[in-house]
């Protein structure tokens, strides 16, 4: 499958991220070309095999419900550019 | 029982009839002490961003671990729905970027939910029984809180909520009518709050809608969809659905199309407005979160919540008209909240059922409505009142002594005993109390017995005197029946004077 520049902008803006037309011509390529080194592996039957989703043979752990964290509101927002009584504050947004 | 178009509400456009589809996702917030995968507390109304662990604010390397109570409130409602319980279900990130989201995706499940398909049957009264689908019920994370009027030209971010575990429960499209749709949301928080898993409560938005509303000629296939997102009240449920399928004929009809979005209803205008027109919006990328490992469950586990489940709603409602011979519709008004079904079912103890849950439909129900109170915070609980009942019961107040007995526990607290011994209300039905003044008045009156011979109307006079003597507490149909024996009179009493 080959990513289209149309393609490469629209992951761009889902992304936040602002990418030059120059920029976007590379992406084009090297995008296309993992997607088309990945897309190899369809080559592989995998009809009756489940999907791999651990190494080990693992389940997930489980916690109890218990209330042991929080109550550091000081260092949640301590790293945001601004703040406000605890809350972050961000340029206005309203749908 | 099928909702088909014989039991449909349709709408009568110019070009003929509509039917309106209405399909719902309910979020309702999981009670539970902790976060579906951090320890901070759940907790309404904390101080911003003190509810809030270092997972929740999604600070680089931390990782969740699933709270276990989750899990297994998910698994009582989807018992509850009887729904099918999937033994393996998977987590997936859900992608895009908001102020009040700090990972930058929400964990929840897309393909592998944790619930399948179930049923919740509605009593539609007059029009009968309903059955709506279920088509899934899945575990995600709640987002923070974004206020938006503490300053001009920001936005103040809160993330107390962020992380608290929801369900979203998603219903076929099964819903023919804005009636049904909010019969719909009612009967699945009365089970959700019989079930304890969701307390249901709307104003702080632990349970909200997102209606899919769409209309079509009867027999067409579905039309295009609009989705009025994050409705928090029922009666405002059934006013967006209403306004938006007026709206969606009124285009149809001249000519227009319908353009699938996202709408938001506003309760002060009474309509739905488009929210973002943005196409993009709905390209969430899911992916499994390579954080977490299936969520496997085992059938023992399944079982054992299965044993543990309450009676629901509508077993309690049948067990009621059958053992306590209730009436179908006293029936569905007392099960309708768990709290007013355990407070009949106190107040009903050893007594007459049906008396029981006149006083609470009547009395009761009015003064809380008065009061602005829930049953939970009633002023009389149900061992008071039923001593009331006891009383009445007993035969020592009237029904119409009662009633003044109860307006006064009401307002003073005091038990209905005391206030009748302080008060004198007690009535007397003592026929051998009643007995001796009777004698006395009859001693006292020979000129009144013998006109009372030929004039059985004046016996109204005998009775004066004798509730005076008693100081009005004598049961007055007890007096009379003592005087009539006495004084040999029948009971007619048109007899000519």
């Amino acid at each position: 499958m080959k990513v289209d520049r149309a393609t490469v902008q629209h992951i761009a803006r889902l992304a936040r991220i602002t990418v030059s037309d120059d920029e976007a011509a590379r992406f084009e390529g090297e995008l296309s070309g993992i997607i088309e080194w990945v897309e190899q592996l369809e080559e592989v039957d995998t009809d009756g095999v489940e999907p791999m989703t651990r190494v080990v043979e693992m389940a997930m752990t489980q916690r109890d419900d218990e209330v042991n964290d929080g109550g550091i509101a000081d260092d949640i927002v301590a790293n945001a550019p601004e703040k406000a009584d605890h809350f972050f504050v961000v340029p206005k947004v309203v749908e | 029982m099928p909702n088909d178009a014989r039991t449909s509400h349709l709408i009568e456009g110019d070009t003929g009839s509509w039917e309106i589809v209405i399909g719902l996702e309910v979020h309702a917030q999981v009670v539970s002490k902790s976060k579906l995968f951090s320890g901070a507390s759940t907790e309404f109304g904390g101080s911003p961003n003190a509810q809030v662990s270092l997972v929740d604010a999604a600070m680089p390397g931390m990782l969740p671990v699933i709270n276990r109570e989750c899990v297994e409130q998910a698994v009582r409602t989807g018992l509850g729905l009887n729904a099918q319980i999937n033994l393996v279900s998977v987590f997936d990130r859900k992608n895009y970027f908001y102020p009040d989201l700090p990972q930058g995706y929400q964990i929840s499940q897309f393909t592998k939910p944790i619930v399948g398909e179930g049923e919740i049957v509605l009593d539609m009264g007059e029009e009968g029984e309903v059955s709506v689908g279920i088509e899934r019920l899945h575990l995600e994370q709640d987002a923070g809180k974004s206020l938006h009027d503490q300053h001009p030209d920001h936005s103040y971010v809160d993330l107390n909520r962020s992380g608290i575990a929801l369900m979203e429960i998603v219903s076929k499209p099964d819903l023919r009518s804005a009636e049904q749709a909010k019969v719909y949301v009612a009967k699945l928080r009365t089970i959700l709050r019989y079930l304890g898993t969701c307390d249901g409560n709307m104003e702080e938005g632990s349970l909200r809608a997102d209606v899919n509303v769409s209309v079509r000629k009867p027999g067409d296939e579905l039309g295009t969809r609009c989705e009025i997102k994050n409705v928090n009240s029922i009666r405002f449920i059934g006013e967006a659905v209403d306004y938006e399928a007026a709206r969606q004929v009124e285009i149809l009809e001249d000519g227009g199309e319908i353009i699938q979005e996202t709408r938001l209803f506003d309760p002060d205008a009474g309509e739905t407005r488009s929210m973002r027109s943005k196409e993009e919006a709905h390209d969430y990328r899911y992916f499994p979160d390579p954080d977490l490992l299936p969520l496997e469950l085992s059938q023992d586990d399944v079982e054992r919540i299965k044993a543990e489940l309450p009676e629901l709603p509508d077993a309690r409602k049948a067990r009621f008209m059958r053992e306590l011979a209730l009436e179908h519709d006293v029936a569905e008004r007392l099960v309708a909240d768990r709290d007013v079904a355990e407070y009949f079912e106190a107040l009903a103890r050893g007594r007459d059922a049906n008396l029981a849950a006149n006083w609470i439909t009547g009395e009761l129900f009015g003064a809380l409505n008065k009061l602005d109170l829930t049953i939970d915070r009633s002023p009389v609980d149900a061992n008071q009142l039923g001593a009331l009942l006891d009383l009445m019961d007993d035969g020592a107040v009237s029904g119409r002594t009662a009633k003044d007995v109860f307006e006064t526990m009401l307002a003073t607290g005091q038990p209905a005993g005391e206030i009748v011994a302080a008060q004198g209300l007690e009535q007397v039905s003592d026929t051998g109390a009643i007995e001796q003044v009777v004698d006395e008045v009859i001693a006292a009156n020979p000129d009144q017995v013998e006109q009372v011979k030929s004039k059985p109307k004046t016996l109204g006079w005998f009775v004066g005197q004798v509730m005076q003597k008693t100081g009005g507490k004598a049961n007055p149909q007890t007096v009379n029946d003592i005087l009539r024996r006495k004084l040999e009179i029948g009971d007619d009493q048109d007899q000519d004077s």
